[in-house]
């Protein structure tokens, strides 16, 4: 008896000190019990008693079309509505959300991270808003939200959220996101390569309520205007976002009445735990064992250094676990960390685009995966550290995930896809803002983004151009139409870059050349945002090659406008052929990485960069001599490189293959290969260092040790549980340093003493 | 009974052994890492990516930079097949990739039929008879 009471009064305590903490809480920062978890929520009374009633599949699955071709509706109109670019080309997506906030089912094209995304902020919503008394959740409100800390990718992507009643209960949510652009931070465009703290980043919506009786509310609309370079798209695209969200919630309505609320409890909850059944079933398909792959990030977009993302994945029974021990630290003042949901959201995009398409687009696809990474490094980043290029670590995850499940894929009899090389990773495209010629002012990006190569697949060449790596289904844009509202031409486009393929059996897909000028505004500028200037940012597959760099060129003094009204003739169509021949007078010609910061673009002046290659898959001897010369005839490849690579004899004329000489050749190669490969021990003792290159900035585990990392010196090596921040210098304090080193000893040399030399 | 595990490389479960699946060679032990009984070698990546651009002019010109990357390739040493291409960091070891569960791997197949030839899974095929007509 008095245990009893002793309980029930310690429960009481324990609930009145909740109840204490909950109303003296100062600040709700991004709650690590929803953010760190990526799994459907557990099966609540409701749905338990909703599946208990409604047990017929054909009804469930009935229900489901519908709500599958609802999200499908949504989609349509924001792409056909919104004003972003982005919306424009699909970078968006549309989906019903469970009462507990589990996404179950998204719209088939589009953005498919933000399905392992959006949940995070409707949990917010659900554990913090409803009970508020400020806040409140009724029927007609819509929640607006961006900031990744609260379960984002990057802060530049824009979500309404709806809450769905019946009769006064919450039955569901429903949400719509879109890659919008701009959203105020110190670089135009929504992605600030130079956002050194999370404050330079722009607007920071953690979720609330923007829209009360279905109508946006205005004072906030109004601030929320302020805020961004591009005021109008701000209110189209919101408007263009809630009534996507209000057809969804029409569209429940309508099973509401046909089925009843709790049918379609019940079909949300039934689809998400048959996800998670079927995705544990596949896993135990796959053979049990560890893959370990990396890639390298060449560059911080604002200086180049060797930063390392690394997976050791492991698949035992039913279980599949991502291990990201040894990858880089953050780097606490550069914008390309990545907060944990956005990393593990593009591992469930590898899954959904490349691996398992046939699944339902929901949470549920990712909820079973397991996922091992430290807090503080650069897929897990801390909430001080910017995270606005995110997507310079995200797309690596990808690549990473995308390597590794090729590996264990390739045994299994049931597939669902082919096995294929990675994709292009990058988004080569230029980020562009300022006032175009209609005195508007506008920050955002030419949609060539999503015209990433295609990994080359085990039975065929990968596809050019194809898709992003985070959406299957999203278009390119018409340069045409972009012209109408942004003041500068793509001279050249969609011509492919000859000899940038990743050789393979079968070569990867490749990408197209794009060379920029502004035309009609003197307040106009572009920026560029990849990495893999230096070092491939991809891996080829089973003996194929990745795809080799891509640079920056520019060519300033120079009003090629003029040039082509003068002397037409000068122009030329291709980077080779610009940059090599040099073609206009007086003219400067420069390479860069490809992490141009914001850049002030005079009328005609060019920039010009390429997509990239997906990876190649399979020994190049291998390649049929009839696909190397039909990309010869393309002008995928010149006949010198293309003998050089493939080793196939042709005639230079006819392009006609020599058989006989082509296999005498090749069996020549293959035997010369034996004679310059050595035998693995000596080939490491020759090769392998015990430390990482000492005149190169390194960041990440040396030789598969994963108990440290490096920091970038040899001698900055710590703790990988707790590697703590690392601050780089800003670069143009690291160029003043060294011309200062410079001219000291040109000083020295000449004899002419300093100016100034007190301390 | 033997089980295909990447383009080049089967496992023969009796043996526990990795073999190449061009010329039959038994590389090594299927518990180990394979890569210990192919020929490596380190590939300039010039031979591979070419520069675009001048490089005596330029500073990036569409080829990786050879300090920066390095490229391993991995030869099965009796037929000279390259079953293996690593991009790394210069100096890095070569990376033990496929670390197999044998005993899994035996008991998996102890409930399945031999595979003789790769599956691609499904086709996608483009039904040209209905639909668009633009
Ligand atoms: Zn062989």
């Amino acid at each position: 008896m008095n245990n009893q009471v002793n309980a029930e009064t310690e429960l009481q305590d324990q609930e009145l000190i909740q109840k204490f903490l909950k109303d003296t809480t100062l600040f709700l920062g991004p709650d690590p019990e929803i953010m760190r978890d990526h799994s459907i929520m557990p099966r609540t009374e409701k749905e338990e008693e909703c599946m208990g009633k409604y047990t017929d599949l054909n009804q469930i699955s009935s229900i489901r079309d519908r709500l599958q071709s609802a999200c499908e509706e949504g989609f349509e109109m924001v792409e056909q509505m919104g004003a972003a670019p982005g919306a424009k080309w699909g970078d968006i997506i549309t989906g019903i959300y469970s009462a507990s906030g589990d996404l179950t089912i998204g719209s088939a094209g589009g953005v498919l991270i933000f399905s392992a995304l959006v949940h995070h902020p409707i949990k917010f919503i659900i554990k913090n808003w409803i009970e508020e008394k400020t806040v409140g959740v009724r029927e007609g409100d819509g929640f607006i939200h961006n900031d990744s800390r609260y379960g984002n990718v990057h802060n530049t992507d824009q979500s309404m959220i709806l809450p769905v009643f019946h009769e006064g209960k919450l039955i569901c949510w429903v949400a719509s996101t879109v890659h919008e652009g701009e959203n105020g931070a110190i670089e135009p465009g929504g992605m600030p390569s130079m956002a050194e703290t999370s404050f330079d980043e722009g607007l920071k919506m953690s979720p609330f309520k923007v829209v009360e009786n279905y109508e946006i509310k205005k004072d906030i609309l109004t601030f929320l205007q302020n805020s961004v370079r591009e005021p109008k798209l701000q209110y189209e695209d919101m408007k263009v976002k809630l009534f996507a969200c209000m057809r969804l919630e029409k569209r429940i309505k309508e099973v509401f009445e046909t089925d009843g609320p709790d049918a379609l409890t019940a079909c949300l909850r039934y689809t998400n735990e048959s996800v998670v059944t079927e995705v544990r079933r596949r896993i135990s398909e796959w053979p049990d064992m560890t893959v370990r792959t990396h890639v390298i990030m060449d560059s911080t977009l604002r200086e180049n250094a060797l930063i390392k993302m690394n997976l050791t994945l492991k698949k035992k029974g039913d279980r599949l676990i991502f291990d990201f021990a040894g990858t880089s630290p953050e780097i606490t003042n550069r914008a390309i960390n990545t907060q944990l949901p956005g990393m593990k959201g593009m591992v469930g995009q590898a899954f959904m685009n490349h691996i398992w398409p046939d699944l339902p687009r929901g949470q549920a696809g990712l909820s079973p995966v397991e996922f091992e990474t430290v807090p503080g490094t650069i897929v897990d980043c801390s909430y001080a550290a910017p995270n606005s290029q995110s997507l310079m670590s995200i797309f690596q995850s990808f690549t990473v995930a995308q390597h590794a499940t090729a590996k264990m894929l390739y045994s299994c009899p049931e597939k669902y896809t082919r096995v294929l090389a990675p994709w292009h990773n990058m988004i080569n495209t230029f980020i562009w803002g300022g006032v175009n010629q209609h005195g508007e002012t506008l920050g955002n990006l030419c949609a060539d983004l999503n015209g990433m190569g295609g990994g080359a697949r085990m039975d065929r060449d990968g596809e050019h151009a194809l898709s992003p790596i985070f959406a299957t289904m999203a278009d390119i844009g018409e340069q045409e139409m972009n012209e109408e509202e942004v003041p500068f031409l793509q001279l050249v486009s969609k011509k492919m870059t000859m000899n940038t393929q990743a050789p393979g059996k079968y070569r990867g897909g490749m990408g197209y050349t794009q060379i920029a000028a502004t035309k009609d505004s003197d307040q106009w500028g572009f920026m560029t945002t990849c990495v893999g200037s230096k070092t491939p940012s991809i891996q080829g597959l089973f003996g194929g090659y990745a795809a080799g760099t891509i640079p920056l060129c520019k060519i300033s003094d120079v009003d090629v406008y003029d040039v082509l009204l003068k002397e037409p003739e000068r122009f030329k169509h291709s980077i080779p052929e610009l940059m090599n021949e040099e073609p206009f007078e007086n003219a400067c010609y420069s390479t860069h990485h490809l992490g141009l910061g914001f850049d002030i673009s005079k009328r005609g002046e060019l920039y010009m960069i390429s997509q990239g290659s997906g990876g190649g898959y399979g020994d190049p001897l291998e390649r049929d001599p009839s696909l190397v010369i039909m990309d010869i005839e393309e002008s995928l490849i010149s006949a010198d490189w293309a003998k050089k690579l493939y080793k196939v004899v042709f005639d230079d004329e006819t392009l006609a293959v020599d058989e006989e000489a082509t296999k005498q050749l090749r069996a020549d190669y293959r035997e010369q290969r034996k004679k310059q490969g050595v035998p693995y021990a000596e080939f490491v003792k020759a090769h392998v260092k015990d430390t990482p290159p000492e005149n190169i900035p390194f960041y990440g585990s040396w030789n598969g040790e994963n108990d440290s990392v490096y920091c970038g010196s040899v001698n900055d090596k710590r703790d990988a549980q707790s590697p703590g921040p690392i601050y780089m210098t800003h670069p143009k304090d690291v160029r003043i340093s060294e011309l200062e080193a410079e001219l000291e000893a040109v000083r020295k040399q000449a004899g002419i003493p300093s100016q100034d030399t007190r301390k | 009974m033997k089980v295909l595990m990447t383009e080049y490389l089967r496992i023969d479960l009796d043996t526990e052994n990795w073999e190449c699946r061009v010329c039959e060679h038994v590389v090594g032990s299927a518990r180990g890492n394979y890569k210990e009984g192919l020929l490596a070698y380190k590939r300039d990546p010039a031979d591979i990516h070419p520069s675009i651009i001048d490089p005596d002019k330029y500073k990036f010109t569409f080829c990786p930079d050879k300090d920066w990357v390095s490229i391993y390739e991995f030869y099965c040493p009796s037929c000279g097949t390259q079953m293996e291409v690593e991009y790394t960091f210069p100096g890095h070891e070569p990376l033990f990739d496929m670390e197999v569960d044998v005993d899994a791997l035996k008991e998996q197949w102890s409930h399945r039929e031999e595979i003789l030839e790769p599956v691609t899974g499904p086709n996608v095929l483009v039904d040209r008879t209905h639909g668009h007509n633009h």
